[in-house]
């Protein structure tokens, strides 16, 4: 695959931190796109704010980026405005769990044929490290000195509780499977959520003893597990990856155009 | 030839002027004393083939309009006090990113959820100033319900024209008063349509340079031109900049493109001004009252006038320092605490005869409210 | 005889302009075709030992490495 076709290349080197997951799920964004065959006329990519936001300016497609959180609500008017065109929307964790919880919520609800990708390093990295509502109870951010004292958000089963259609999760040391899992959640026809657990070695490692790049990615292969394979079966405080949740059930943009249909139909 | 006439209420006089404009796509939440807007679209929109959603908020709702504007579609919301104040932030990125749409605000009493059913005209400085950092707004207004249709259509014209949102301003009196309305036939009312670009497919378009007439064409999502939008500061192709120049540049063009043209965007209208002594400078419902009061104290003679002003922002302050020169005495009526009489007295070459009548306790002024105040700047006591 | 063809069609490329030298590459490498030059930046250190997996390409974050 030439990746290059796909990027804006006079915008790199980019600026994430060396190390930074991002690039990694962009890679599997891009190879994604690529398997599905798109043209990159036919896809839009909407991003908020937050290090993950900076990805549209990367990417040769139709690009958006937002406010923070509000990514989705953007993508719900691009869709419905031509819902022939794939709609891929790249957030972080703090921009899709705290200040878009509730676009992301009311998106999985509605079942709109968006695919959002979270990329879940577990901080705000762009503001310099602070806690999102997915760092690990008792982790440390900069305005968590003493540890998160908060519970935090399984994205997965938020969004299968809001009502998504199709939720999948890996790791950036998966970008194999990322870049499966990704493709079929554009493919899947209805609301997706891909978590890919992104590690930010700049702040999330180095307050948590993390280690660097290589070490968290390590560490991602420990903590996760195939969803109904052996090991996770053995081990419930593994992480799940692959394909979560995948019901077929009726997209937005679709039972919106039967409505249209069956009202003009009425009046002729 | 008329379309129609209607008996109707503002709210729909706002659907009606939309629909002839080419509203394509509405996303909004319910607020009172704007929600029957949000109603009547909700039941039309399917039906001329044209796009609804209820959104899970009003900022959500802004975000999801400016979506389906990037797309070609033509798009609006409509909201009241609170959630105006919700949508700031996208309406600045509206502003930012140079994305024509409409948002109503149907204006109720404030702060923060204050009078939901009771009119007021507070929101004029919100409209003007309520999303963070330098920029330039467009807002219209009405006082009646063949004016609100007219001004609808302007509104979107206006979107279209310069690339930007446009607010147009109501107040719940003439969102829910009822009266007779005159809906024009095709072709009778100018419909601007959006300009897109003729760049070719394969040659570099800029979607943020300006042509020599300072309008900036657009291409749809989807197109054959692939671009960025996005609320940072940024170049011609809509990438993030950090250079002063550019950032200087564009902020500029953000402001001039329409505080510079204010005296052609400028949307009033004058009553008995000719000979005036006293101007009253009025808008929206408030100026029922004063057009009501001009009526009856000409009927015995006084020489007053009125200067309804549609147009808000960019405030048209030549126009109306050019309606207040040499009067005796200029009256600012509105239901607020003064917002657009400071403007006034900012434009007027004798600001200390520019006084304020006003109500702001969410009962209607009424020509008997502005008369009282008038007796006190005519020195006949109280 | 088909990973040779293999090998003889495809090179690691790197590009060591966008490689911010975070060392995915190398640690992950299952043949230890990789390492850090004196820049801290990737080279291809082991073209003969390389199966052209992949796995660099897909695990760089810097987008700077294409198998081609």
């Amino acid at each position: 695959m030439n990746t290059r076709r796909y990027i804006r290349e006079r915008f790199f080197p980019h600026l994430w931190c060396p190390g930074c997951g991002h690039g990694i799920v962009m890679s599997a964004l891009v190879g994604a796109v690529d398997s599905l065959g798109l043209s990159q006329n036919e896809v839009v990519v909407i991003s908020g704010i937050g290090c993950s936001s900076r990805m549209p300016g990367y990417l040769d497609f139709h690009t958006m980026h937002t406010l923070h959180g509000r990514a989705l609500a953007f993508a719900t008017g691009v869709k419905m405005g031509r819902p022939d065109l794939t709609v891929i929307v790249p957030m972080g964790d703090g921009d899709a769990a705290a200040i878009g919880g509730n676009h992301l919520i009311h998106a999985a609800r509605r079942n709109l044929d968006l695919t959002a990708v979270v990329l879940n390093n577990r901080i705000y990295g762009m503001t310099g490290g602070q806690s999102s509502p997915t760092t690990p109870e008792g982790d440390r951010s900069t305005t968590a000195p003493y540890g998160v004292l908060d519970p935090s958000f399984d994205l997965v089963e938020l969004a299968r509780g809001a009502g998504a259609s199709f939720v999948a999760r890996s790791t950036t040391y998966h970008a194999q499977e990322t870049r499966e899992l990704l493709a079929a959640a554009i493919a899947h026809q209805g609301f997706s959520l891909v978590e890919v657990l992104s590690q930010c070695p700049t702040y999330y490692g180095r307050k948590n003893q993390g280690g660097d790049a290589v070490a968290m990615m390590k560490t991602f292969k420990q903590i996760t597990a195939p969803a109904g394979s052996q090991r996770a079966a053995q081990d419930p405080g593994l992480i799940t990856r692959g394909i979560l949740v995948q019901e077929p059930r009726t997209e937005y943009c679709a039972a919106y155009g039967e409505l249209v249909r069956e009202l003009s139909g009425h009046e002729e | 030839m008329p379309k129609e006439t209607i008996f109707a209420q503002g709210n729909e006089a706002v659907v009606q002027g939309a629909l002839y404009a080419g509203l394509d796509f509405y996303a909004g939440y319910p607020i009172t004393p704007s929600t029957e807007i949000a109603e009547i679209l909700a039941q039309r929109l399917p039906q001329a083939g044209g796009r609804f959603i209820q959104m899970e908020d009003e900022l959500a709702s802004l975000c999801a309009v400016i979506g389906a504007s990037l797309t070609g579609l033509k798009a609006m919301t409509a909201t009241s006090g609170p959630g105006f104040s919700l949508m700031q932030e996208a309406l600045g990125y509206a502003v930012m990113a140079e994305v024509p749409c409409v948002v109503v605000n149907v204006q109720r009493g404030g702060p923060s959820t204050g009078m939901p059913t009771a009119v007021a005209q507070g929101d004029v400085m919100q409209a003007r100033w309520g999303t963070h950092g330098d920029h330039a707004i467009i807002a219209l207004t009405a006082s009646n319900l063949a004016d609100v249709f007219l001004m609808t259509v302007e509104a979107f014209n206006l979107a279209e024209t310069y690339r930007t949102p446009v607010i147009l301003l109501l107040d719940e009196v003439v969102g829910h008063m009822r009266e007779k309305l005159v809906i024009p036939g095709p072709g009778e009312v100018e419909v601007v349509q959006r300009l897109r670009t003729s760049v070719p497919e394969g040659t570099d378009y800029h979607p943020y340079l300006a042509r020599e007439d300072g309008r900036l064409p657009m291409s749809d999502f989807g197109g054959v031109h692939r671009f960025n939008v996005t609320g940072l500061v940024h170049d011609m192709w809509g990438f993030p900049s950090n250079d002063p120049a550019v950032a200087y540049g564009l902020l500029h063009h953000l402001v001039d493109k329409l505080e510079n043209r204010a005296e052609t965007l400028a949307r009033y209208q004058d009553f008995f001004c000719d000979d005036a002594e006293v101007l009253l400078i009025s808008y929206g419902s408030a100026a029922r009252s004063a057009l009501h009061l001009v009526e009856q104290r000409r009927a015995r003679g006084m020489k007053i006038g009125l200067l309804e002003l549609n147009t808000l922002w960019p405030f048209p302050a030549q126009t109306v320092r050019k309606y207040c020169r040499g009067r005796g005495h200029v009256l600012v009526v509105e239901m607020n605490r003064g917002q657009l009489h400071g403007e006034v007295q900012k434009a007027a070459e004798q600001p200390e005869r520019v006084y304020l009548a006003n109500r702001y306790d969410g009962v209607f002024i009424s020509h008997k409210d502005i008369m009282q105040v008038l007796h006190v700047v005519l020195g006949k006591g109280v | 005889m088909e990973s040779r063809s293999l090998k003889e069609e495809l090179s690691v490329l790197i590009d060591v302009d966008w490689c911010k030298g975070c060392g995915i590459c190398v640690a992950f490498c299952p043949k230890q075709a990789l390492s850090l030059d004196e820049h801290g930046k990737a080279r291809w250190t082991g073209p003969e030992d390389c199966v052209r997996c992949g796995l660099c390409q897909m695990r760089c974050p810097d987008l700077a490495i294409e198998l081609r």
